[in-house]
C-alpha cells in the first residue's frame, strides 16, 4: 500500500497536548492516591486484627483477578446506579484507577515493609517508640526507599493502562488521536503517532528508573 | 441460574439503591438542582452526531436537541443552563442514561422493543436503511456474492443481528469481521480486510465522504431493514417525555426539522465540507405527517 | 431503581439465532482461553531465552534482548494490537498483505496472540534477569570450571535454579495474561468482553451480563493463580527457597 500521510500529524498536536494533559493529571492523581490507601491497604494486610487483614486481603485479590476495562465499566455504568449520583467520565477515571492501582502499590508496599529487618522494629521499641510510631518513623520511610523503583516502574505500567478510558469517552491521548484519526480519515498514522509518543515517555521514566535503581541499590 | 438466589439479589440491590433515587424523581428536576443538563453524543455517526475538526460535537441530532435544551431552559427559566457533553457508545448509551449520567442521548440510536424496556424515545427523527458499502472496484451489487468473503461490521449494533438472521435464512455464508466502532469498520473495507461493510444507510454516507477517494466507494444491495432513529432519555419520566414530545412535534409542524435535514444532509457539511447528497426517505416525509414514537418491530412487520 | 431486572436473559435466545446468551458467553470464554493460553506459551519461550541473553557475556546479545524488552514493555497493549493488526500489514508485499488479511485463517486470533505474547514476553524476561542475577555467581563459575560450555551452563546449572525462584512474580504475569487478553476484544476477537458488549447491545441487560462476565473472569486468574502455587510447592529448593507470603 505505502500510501502514509504523515502531514496530518501537524494539525493533530494540540489536541494530543490536551489528551497528554489529562493523561498525566490523571496517571499523577492516580499513582499519588494509590500509594497513600495501597500502604494503608498493606498495614491492613499485615495487621494482627485478622478481619481487617482478611478484608484487605479479599479487596486486593479481587481488583488483581478482572480486568482493567471491566473495573471502569464497573464504576462508570454500574455504581450509578445504586448510588444514584452519576460523576462524569473524568471523575470516574480517577476514582477507578485509584481504587484499581491502590492493590497493586499494596503489594508492592506490603513486600517493602517485609524487607525491612525485624531487628530494626525491635530496637524501636526498645527506644520506647509506640508500634504506629516505628510504623511511621522507622519502617515506612525505608520501605518507600527500598521500593521507590518497583513503585515507579508500577506507575509506568499505569501510565500505560490510562489509555483503557477510550471505554468510558474520556479524553486521554489516545482519543484525540482517534478522533484526529477519524476526521482526517488517517486513522493508521496517528496510530503510529500515539505509539511513538508512549515509547518516548515510557522509554525515558524506565532509563531514569534503572539509574535510579543503581542509587538505592547502593544505599542497601 | 438459581432463580431464588438470583431474585434475592436483585431485591438486595434495589433496595440499598431505592432511597438513593427517591429524592430525584424526574430529569426536570435532577437538571434544576444541578444547574446543568448533560447530553450523549456519538463521535462519528455522521451526519446525526460526530466531532467536528475543533473536536466539538456536531450534527443534525445534536441541532434538535439544542432546541430541546432551549425548551428546557425556558421551562424551568434557567437561561444560564450548563450544557454538558459526554461521548458515549453503542456500548454504554443505555446505561449512562439509565444512571443518570446522560439526560438526553442525541446520536444514532435505533427505537426498539428492548430497548424500550430500560429507556423512552422522542418521535423518530431520522429513518435509516441498512445496506452495504463496498469498493465499486470488487463489482459487488448484492448479498448474494459475499459467500465465503469477509464481510464487516461494528460489534454491538443492530446490524450484527440482521447479517446474523440473514445468512440463517438465505444460506449464505460470509465470515463476520468486526470493528469496534464504525471508523474501524470502513478502515477494515478500506484496508482489504473485508469486501462489504453492512451498517445504516447515513452511517456508510457519512464514511465514504471523508474517505481518502470517496469516487471508489458505493452504497449497494437490498435493504436488510429499516430502522426509526430517534433521541433517547430515561422513562417512566413523563413530565420530561412531554416537553421533548411537544418540542420535536413542534420542530416537525413549523417545517424546521426538514430545514435541518437539508442542512445536514444535502448542504456541504464540516469537517471536510462534503456534501452527502442523501434526499429524505418517504418513511420519514410520512413521519413528520404524523409523529410517531414506534418501535422498529412495527416498521417490518408488513 | 431505575432498571429493568432480568437474571433469566443467560438462557434466552439471542435475537436472529439459535444459540443462548449462555452460548454466547461459553464461545467467548474458550476464545479467552485460547488467546490467553496461546500467548502464554509464547511468552515463556521467548521471555525465557530473551531473559537469559539479557544476562550472557555478549554485548551484543545483551544490547538485542534489551532492545526487544524495552520494545514491548513501552507502548501500551492496545496500541500494538492496532500497530499488528492495521498497520504492519501494509508493510508486507501486496500478495502477502492480502492473504493475511483475507486468507490467513483465524487472524484476529493469531494476530492477538502474537502480540499479547510478545507484550508478556518482555515482562518474562525482566523477572527471569533478576531470577539470574540473583543467584550467587559462583554458580556459573563452577559450571564453566567444570568444563560446561556456556549454553550447557545455562540449561543444567542456571536456568533451573533462576526458573524456580521467579516463580511467584511469574505467577502474577500469567494471571495478567487472563486479564490483558480482554484488549483483544479491539480487534474483533469473539472473546469474553466481546461477547459482553455484544450481549449486553442485544439484550439491554448489561448489569446482569457485566456480572456474569466478572465472574468468568475472576475465575480464571484465581484458577491460574492456584495452578502456579502447586507447581510452585511441587518445585520449591529445599533450604534455597523461604516460602513467600
Amino acid at each position: 500500500m505505502g500510501e502514509f500521510d504523515f502531514s496530518v500529524w501537524g494539525p493533530s498536536l494540540p489536541f494530543i497536548r490536551d489528551g497528554l494533559l489529562f493523561t498525566l493529571r490523571l496517571t499523577l492523581i492516580a499513582m499519588t492516591g494509590g500509594i497513600v490507601i495501597g500502604t494503608l491497604l498493606a498495614l491492613a494486610r499485615l495487621s494482627p486484627i485478622v478481619p481487617l487483614a482478611r478484608v484487605a486481603g479479599a479487596y486486593v485479590d479481587l481488583m488483581r483477578s478482572i480486568p482493567l476495562v471491566l473495573v471502569i465499566l464497573w464504576f462508570f455504568l454500574i455504581i450509578p446506579y445504586l448510588t444514584g449520583k452519576p460523576v462524569g467520565a473524568e471523575v470516574s477515571a480517577i476514582i477507578t484507577f485509584t481504587a484499581f492501582e491502590a492493590a497493586f502499590y499494596c503489594e508492592i508496599m506490603r513486600s517493602g515493609i517485609q524487607s525491612v529487618s525485624r531487628g530494626q522494629v525491635h530496637a524501636a521499641h526498645a527506644l520506647g517508640l509506640t508500634q504506629a510510631q516505628a510504623m511511621i518513623h522507622v519502617v515506612l520511610p525505608q520501605a518507600l526507599r527500598n521500593m521507590l523503583p518497583v513503585l515507579l516502574t508500577q506507575t509506568i505500567v499505569l501510565f500505560q493502562d490510562t489509555s483503557l478510558v477510550y471505554a468510558i469517552g474520556a479524553k486521554d491521548m489516545l482519543k484525540a488521536a482517534d478522533v484526529v484519526g477519524k476526521n482526517y480519515n488517517r486513522p493508521v498514522e496517528m496510530i503510529v503517532l500515539s505509539a511513538l509518543i508512549y515509547f518516548a515517555i515510557c522509554f525515558s521514566l524506565s532509563l531514569a528508573v534503572r539509574q535510579l535503581q543503581k542509587r538505592v541499590a547502593i544505599v542497601r | 441460574m438459581n432463580t431464588r438466589h438470583a431474585l434475592l439479589a436483585s431485591l438486595t440491590l434495589a433496595t440499598l439503591a431505592a432511597p438513593a433515587l427517591a429524592q430525584d424523581t424526574g430529569t426536570l428536576k435532577k437538571v434544576k438542582d444541578n444547574g446543568s443538563i448533560t447530553l450523549g453524543i456519538r463521535e462519528s455517526s455522521d451526519p446525526l452526531s460526530y466531532l467536528d475538526d475543533k473536536q466539538q460535537p456536531v450534527g443534525y441530532h445534536i441541532d434538535i436537541c439544542n432546541r430541546i435544551v432551549d425548551a428546557v431552559k425556558a421551562k424551568l427559566k434557567l437561561p444560564a443552563l450548563k450544557v454538558a457533553h459526554q461521548p458515549v457508545t453503542s456500548q454504554n448509551r443505555i446505561p449512562l442514561v439509565g444512571n443518570g449520567t446522560v439526560d438526553l442521548e442525541c446520536g444514532s440510536t435505533t427505537n426498539n422493543e428492548a430497548r424500550q424496556k430500560q429507556v423512552a424515545f422522542a418521535p423518530t427523527t431520522f429513518v435509516t436503511n441498512v445496506r452495504m458499502a463496498v469498493k465499486k472496484s470488487s463489482g459487488i451489487t448484492s448479498l448474494g456474492q459475499l459467500g465465503g468473503k469477509p464481510v464487516a461490521t461494528t460489534t454491538g449494533t443492530t446490524s450484527v443481528q440482521l447479517m446474523r438472521a440473514h445468512e440463517k435464512g438465505k444460506g449464505i455464508d460470509f465470515k463476520e469481521v468486526y470493528g469496534k466502532d464504525h471508523a474501524d469498520s470502513f478502515l477494515m473495507l478500506e484496508t482489504d480486510r473485508a469486501v462489504a461493510f453492512v451498517m445504516d444507510d447515513n452511517l456508510l454516507a457519512g464514511r465514504i465522504a471523508s474517505a481518502k477517494s470517496p469516487a471508489d466507494y458505493a452504497v449497494v444491495g437490498e435493504v436488510l431493514s429499516i430502522e426509526p432513529i430517534a433521541i433517547m432519555f430515561r422513562r417512566d419520566d413523563p413530565e420530561f417525555k412531554k416537553l421533548v414530545d411537544e418540542t420535536v412535534t413542534g420542530m416537525m409542524k413549523s417545517g424546521e426539522v426538514e430545514k435541518l435535514y437539508a442542512r445536514w444532509f444535502m448542504s456541504p457539511i464540516p469537517p471536510k465540507n462534503v456534501n452527502l447528497n442523501f434526499p429524505m426517505s418517504e418513511a420519514l416525509k410520512k413521519l413528520i405527517k404524523a409523529p410517531s414514537d414506534a418501535p422498529a418491530e412495527s416498521f417490518n412487520k408488513k | 431503581m431505575n432498571y429493568h431486572w432480568n437474571w433469566g436473559i443467560f438462557g434466552e435466545q439471542v435475537k436472529g439465532g439459535d444459540e443462548t446468551y449462555l452460548d454466547w458467553l461459553i464461545t467467548g470464554l474458550g476464545w479467552t482461553l485460547a488467546v490467553s493460553l496461546t500467548a502464554w506459551v509464547l511468552a515463556l519461550s521467548i521471555g525465557i531465552a530473551v531473559g537469559a541473553l539479557r544476562t550472557t557475556p555478549s554485548r551484543l546479545l545483551v544490547a538485542l534482548g534489551t532492545a526487544w524488552v524495552e520494545l514491548f514493555r513501552n507502548v501500551p497493549l492496545l496500541v500494538q494490537m492496532f500497530l499488528w493488526f492495521f498497520v504492519v500489514p501494509e508493510f508486507l508485499p501486496r500478495d502477502w498483505s492480502l492473504w493475511v488479511k483475507q486468507e490467513m485463517p483465524a487472524k484476529e486470533f493469531v494476530t492477538a496472540a502474537l502480540c499479547l505474547g510478545f507484550f508478556t514476553s518482555a515482562r518474562v524476561a525482566e523477572q527471569l534477569r533478576a531470577g539470574i542475577t540473583s543467584l550467587p555467581r559462583g554458580q556459573r563459575d563452577a559450571a564453566l570450571a567444570l568444563g560446561f560450555s556456556l549454553p550447557q551452563a545455562y540449561r543444567h546449572v542456571i536456568l533451573p535454579q533462576a526458573l524456580r525462584i521467579v516463580i511467584p512474580p511469574l505467577t502474577s504475569e500469567f494471571m495478567n495474561v487472563f486479564k490483558n487478553s480482554s484488549v483483544a476484544f479491539a480487534i474483533g476477537v469473539m472473546e469474553l468482553t466481546f461477547q459482553a458488549r455484544q450481549m449486553q447491545e442485544d439484550s439491554e441487560q448489561g448489569i446482569e451480563t457485566y456480572l456474569a462476565v466478572t465472574l468468568l473472569y475472576f475465575i480464571c486468574a484465581f484458577t491460574a493463580n492456584r495452578g502456579m502455587a502447586w507447581i510452585e510447592a511441587r518445585t520449591r529448593v529445599p533450604g534455597l527457597i523461604a516460602k513467600s507470603g
